[in-house]
């Protein structure tokens, strides 16, 4: 029981605190919550947005929970999808003559199989060499960006803009947006998230593969004296865990941009970590915490014009503060235990 | 040509030194069994405060102490979450470090009405030499605690054999308390060295990285004050290096791909930690919770 | 007339609960000053709990401490050392990489000076060390010193402390026969010293051969205290489970010379960190259909590694050398699981570890290892049904208590998890069995129906290979007895071929 409340708990925490922390800044919590809100969800454009940040959160909440589920800390979602986007970007730019969809399935399939590549290099490694994925996904992670930058700077660069970023994809790749979210980069790509969140679920629960992925995250030695070969195991879990990751590409790459900018995705693998920790490892708590965590993103923008004294960042403080608040077990422990033990 | 070596051994010292402090922070939390992933926020928080501080009192000395008070406030949070109430210590950290990368820029603006970077500092205001050398004298000061002193010999079985300090009547989490709040003064002062030292201001994402690159020296070092320091140095160069590179060209007229530079430091680790180069062994308690009822 | 001397401890009414278990429900003792007192008790019985109480280590929820006649009102792990209390846990509180006498300058706790001064320490510990007649390597990291001269360093942290009263929590497990004996001699000596000995075991021989007095502990709560010259084991038994039971049970002998099911050439497994010994060498043995092959040897001489060999030998960390053959097949580049569909059951050393998913209910336990059986799943999805229907059936043929298929694995006995997984392993029909330690910490009364259910499984036509550190069990079950010393197998005995004294000797190594 408690078990089930207590996300719901920790984000009202959560954002209470960072109501105080408007307050201290001069400004009305009630009028930023307004804000907030309004900007969330207050229009269809201002909803579409929310859904536009959400959607990639999906994929990476599921990319942390999958490989969670097999006993694997995944810090490396921001690294795998830079892949992911980094690849669906090369396809279209490479080929752009291509058409729909023969275009769009050949950059998914790329992102997925760049994300997979890249995430199954901790997998490997962890599989190997016994080294521990959380460092590694973080190394990872600055590589990626490293190597994307090079690709992005010397291989496909965009001569007609300033900034960095690689040639635009051909027309046939791109997904229209849907005209009722008046403008927002709203298409395909959210009803794909919400279709991978189920069948991962699905999988994870009624395959012989997720009942033996989840077998060695509940008890590594069980598993392998099951005869299940953990090193396998792992690393098609993180394999998976960047295939998932690399799905980012579609809403991102293929949704909205159309080309590849390093520094495209909001810190969208770290929040992915909070989006599994709040949604229990568990595809409806994904996407739930997902939409949270987006509107937070969407009405945290509006926060620059409308407040005179917080800014956008107060979105990646709202943020922290639930994720910290979901994670201070032994705090809950304290508040529950009081309610539970009458006597 | 020798002017070049001396400039760029000078760039190397500068820029290892906030990686040293980080370092130093992140070995004195893990040396007690405390993963750091932390170090990104203090460093962050560290910088912040220095620079608030060097700007309103003017005064570079005072800035670097708030930089240590800035590491160990944040600190203090952490340890209260992984300490106090057993937080899974990767999520804490995490989570810090987004706290630390959005609230400084929240009180930027708050602050100063500026949405990103504390007013510029003054020569007088910046503290520029000192931290050069002060972060190698702690690198001595800790050598000599770990190894002569019975605070090291605490410390380092807050980490390897906790359940045997509890026996010794020692609190195993007043250590781990010490050691946390000490890295994160520590880990502070790198804060300062990039605000007041490096660069003439707070911006937004000043650490860029560092707290990560420093995690990553502790791990080339296995968990030891001075080969983790002495890898900072590497790292230093790494950086260094790049910044010399930028915008050259290779003789047929093709750029120095400075990125492959940029990203040594985490091949490197990746593959130390794979056993690759040296065979590297963490504390043994690292990332676990001390509890006496752990098996009844 | 003088009054008796108080009792070193005296604990009345400690009463200890962890969430739902009532470790402790009233727990009173009293150990007299210098003599050794033993206490019994099956695993789960609350002596653990108790001696983590004394020593201050755990609160205890209600009941008092009393030490030397003295109530200690607020007990910790500091005044239990004030108080000259020192405890030898189970498994050593040592870190590997500081030397011995790092080791023990920890022990002194706090309130000494900051700098260390090793060579004043070393000097001291020395003529400590001589005094009672306790040799040891000062400067050598733990991690190279052998598991005997771990624990003496353990004996000696405690007396550098003061320690008046000593517990030894289960002290024999890691040690050879001959080791036992040795520790029994320094136990003796330490009581005619002055010093008060409680010795923790669940081996009955033991409290017989060297202590004073005992108390027997049976859920929670100390449910006899005699003098050691004037119980006997079957007593003591009968205190420890409630009801009388025979210790003495032998099965019928199997069937010999039935087919080959698992032969083992040179079985070899390297050192690892320094080690100067390969963990396992030169094993060669077999085991044919209808046979119990016993493994007898002291905990960590290669036993736990030989099993992780069987089971996967394709892998570098568990085999470097030699062959393995099961049912006429060469399997030694095999993967577990095609070792396991060759008809291979395991029941492995440790339950919960090795064996379960705690937190699962019992039918995913159940379906554990037998997942990608045809009946189970179909094109790669599992078939819940077909699954329930099974667990089902097995869990009533073995007994399961209590058999609600949707509990936590978890949150059953010891003794229903063992048989679980016997349900599962044997329900197989198995051709081969590889069993590890069955019966360690299963309670009394299950260990007859586990010994039962493997000699059936013989009878059918099964080779079973058993390991156990229970020379008991071996004798009673076993065809054939191997010992393995030092990664080795140094003896192999027929059915009754070897006294219990000529299989000390060579588990000893002698």
């Amino acid at each position: 029981m408690t078990n089930r409340l207590q996300p719901i708990f920790a984000v009202a925490v959560g954002l209470a605190l960072g109501l105080v922390v408007t307050a201290l800044a001069g400004e009305n919590p009630l009028h930023v919550l307004a804000v907030l809100a309004r900007g969330a969800f207050g229009t269809r454009y201002g909803l579409g947005l929310t859904l536009a940040y959400a959607t990639p959160l999906v994929f990476t909440g599921l990319s942390v929970a999958v490989a969670f589920r097999a006993g694997l800390f995944n810090v490396g979602a921001e690294g795998q999808l830079t892949m992911g986007a980094l690849a669906a970007a090369a396809v279209g730019a490479v080929w752009p003559g291509w058409g729909a969809p023969g275009a769009w399935l050949a950059a998914g399939t790329a992102a997925v199989a760049a994300g997979m590549a890249w995430g199954a290099v901790p997998g490997v490694l962890r599989a190997w060499r016994g080294s521990h994925e959380v460092i590694n996904t973080i190394m990872l992670n600055f590589i990626a960006a490293g190597l994307a930058n090079y690709v992005t700077m010397y291989v496909l660069r965009n001569p007609a803009s300033q900034n960095p970023e690689t040639r635009p994809v051909g027309p046939g790749y791109m997904l229209a947006p849907w005209a009722w979210f008046a403008g927002a980069p709203v298409g395909w790509g959210l009803p794909l998230a919400i279709g991978v969140a189920v069948a991962v679920g699905w999988w994870l629960e009624r395959s012989v593969t997720g009942l033996e992925l989840r077998a060695l995250g509940e008890n590594e030695p069980a598993a392998r004296a099951a005869g299940i070969n953990a090193g396998r195991v792992r690393v098609l879990a993180f394999a998976l865990a960047g295939g998932l990751a690399g799905l980012v590409a579609v809403p991102e790459v293929l949704g909205n941009t159309g080309r590849f900018r390093p520094a495209f995705s909001a810190q969208y693998g770290f929040l992915g970590i909070a989006v599994a920790l709040l949604g229990r490892n568990r595809p409806g708590g994904i996407l739930a915490a997902a939409l949270l965590f987006g509107a937070l993103q969407k009405g945290a923008t509006d926060l620059d014009m409308e407040t005179d004294h917080v800014t956008r960042e107060l979105a990646l403080v709202f943020q922290a503060l639930i994720i910290l608040a979901v994670a201070a077990e032994g705090a809950w422990e304290m508040v529950f235990r009081r309610r539970a033990r009458p006597c | 040509m020798l002017s070049a070596g001396w400039q760029l051994a000078a760039a190397t010292l500068r820029g290892a030194a906030p990686l040293v402090y980080g370092t130093l922070g992140g070995w004195c939390a893990e040396r007690a069994g405390v993963v750091n992933l932390a170090l990104e926020g203090l460093l962050l928080s560290g910088a912040f405060a220095a620079a608030v501080v060097a700007h309103t009192t003017h005064s570079a000395w005072l800035g670097a102490l708030a930089g240590g008070l800035g590491g160990l406030a944040l600190a203090a949070v952490y340890g209260l979450l992984v300490l106090r109430w057993r937080a899974n210590q990767i999520v804490a950290g995490m989570g810090l470090n987004l706290l630390a990368a959005g609230l400084t820029p929240v009180l930027c603006k708050m602050l100063y009405d500026d949405t990103g970077r504390t007013p510029s500092l003054t020569l007088a205001e910046r503290w520029q030499v000192a931290p050069l050398y002060g972060c190698w004298l702690l690198v001595a000061v800790a050598w000599f605690v770990a190894r002569y002193t019975r605070w090291g010999l605490w410390h380092g079985f807050a980490g390897e054999q906790p359940a045997a300090l509890d026996a010794a009547g020692v609190g195993v989490n007043r250590v781990r308390w010490v050691a946390v709040l000490t890295g994160g003064v520590v880990a502070g002062w790198g804060g300062a060295a990039l605000s007041l030292g490096a660069s003439s201001c707070f911006s937004r994402d000043l650490a860029a990285g560092r707290g990560y690159m420093a995690l990553a020296a502790l791990i080339f070092g296995r968990w030891r004050p001075v080969p983790a320091a002495l890898a900072c140095l590497l790292f230093g160069f790494c950086e260094a290096a790049q910044d010399r590179l930028q915008g050259v060209r290779f003789g047929s007229g093709e750029p120095v791909p400075v990125q492959f530079i940029q990203i040594l430091p985490y091949v490197v680790t990746i593959l130390v930690l794979a056993g690759w180069a040296g065979a590297a062994r963490p504390p043994r308690a690292l990332g676990t919770v001390f509890s006496r009822e752990g098996n009844h | 007339m003088a009054l008796p001397p108080p009792p070193a401890v005296e604990l009345r009414a400690l009463t200890k609960r962890f969430g739902g278990l009532l470790a402790n429900a009233g727990v009173d003792l009293r150990v007299a000053a210098g003599t050794i007192h033993g206490v019994i008790g099956e695993n789960g019985a609350g002596k653990s709990t108790a001696m983590k109480l004394l020593l201050g280590l755990l609160p205890a929820d209600a009941g008092q401490i009393f030490i030397r006649g003295e109530r200690w009102a607020r007990p910790s792990p500091a005044g239990a050392r004030a108080l000259g209390l020192g405890m030898v846990h189970q498994h050593f509180l040592l870190a590997d990489p500081y030397t011995a006498l790092d080791n023990l300058l920890l022990a002194e706790g706090p309130g000494r000076p900051l700098l260390l001064r090793r060579d004043a320490a070393r000097a001291e510990l020395r003529a400590l060390a001589q005094r009672h007649g306790l040799e040891m390597d000062w400067d050598a990291p733990v991690a190279s010193l052998p598991v005997g001269v771990r624990q003496r360093l353990e004996i000696l942290k405690l007396l550098a402390g003061r320690a008046e009263i000593l517990v030894l929590d289960e002290p024999t497990a890691v040690l050879t026969p001959l080791e036992t004996g040795r520790l029994f001699e320094q136990l003796r000596r330490l009581r005619d010293e002055g010093k008060t000995v409680i010795l923790v075991t669940h081996k009955l021989r033991e409290v017989m051969a060297v202590t004073d007095q005992i108390s027997v502990f049976r859920a929670g709560r100390v449910t006899g205290e005699r003098r050691t010259s004037e119980t006997t084991p079957e007593e003591l038994a009968q205190l420890m489970v409630g009801r009388p039971v025979a210790l003495r049970w032998a099965a019928a002998p199997g069937l010999a010379g039935g087919e080959e099911r698992l032969a083992v050439a040179d079985l070899g497994l390297a050192a690892v960190g320094g080690a100067a010994r390969p963990r396992l060498s030169g094993i060669t043995f077999s085991v044919g259909a209808g046979e119990i092959v016993g493994v007898a040897g002291v905990e960590g001489n290669g036993q736990s590694e030989l099993i992780q060999a069987l089971l996967h030998p394709c892998d570098r960390r568990c085999r470097t050398g030699g062959t393995v053959r099961i049912l006429g097949r060469e399997v030694t580049r095999w993967s577990p699981r095609a070792i396991r569909d060759l008809g291979v059951g395991v029941v492995p050393e440790d339950r919960l570890r090795e064996g379960l998913l705690p937190a699962r209910p019992l039918w995913e336990n159940f379906l554990l290892g037998r997942q990608r059986e045809p009946a189970f799943q179909r094109g790669g999805l599992l078939r819940p049904a077909a699954v329930a229907a099974a667990a089902a059936r097995a869990v009533a043929d073995y007994d399961v208590r209590p058999p609600a298929l949707g509990q936590a694995a978890g949150a059953l006995s010891g003794g229903n998890q063992q048989k679980l997984i016997l349900a599962r392993e044997l329900g197989r029909a198995p051709r081969l069995i590889l069993a590890a330690q069955p019966t360690r910490g299963v309670d009394v009364g299950a260990i007859e129906d586990i010994h039962q259910r493997l000699v059936r499984a013989r009878d059918a036509g099964a080779g079973v290979l058993l390991v156990s550190s229970e020379l008991e069990e071996i004798r009673a079950l076993a065809d054939r007895t191997l010992v393995m010393f030092d990664g080795r197998i140094v003896a192999e005995y027929p059915r009754g071929g070897a006294t219990e004294r000529e299989l000390g000797l060579k588990m000893g190594g002698a």
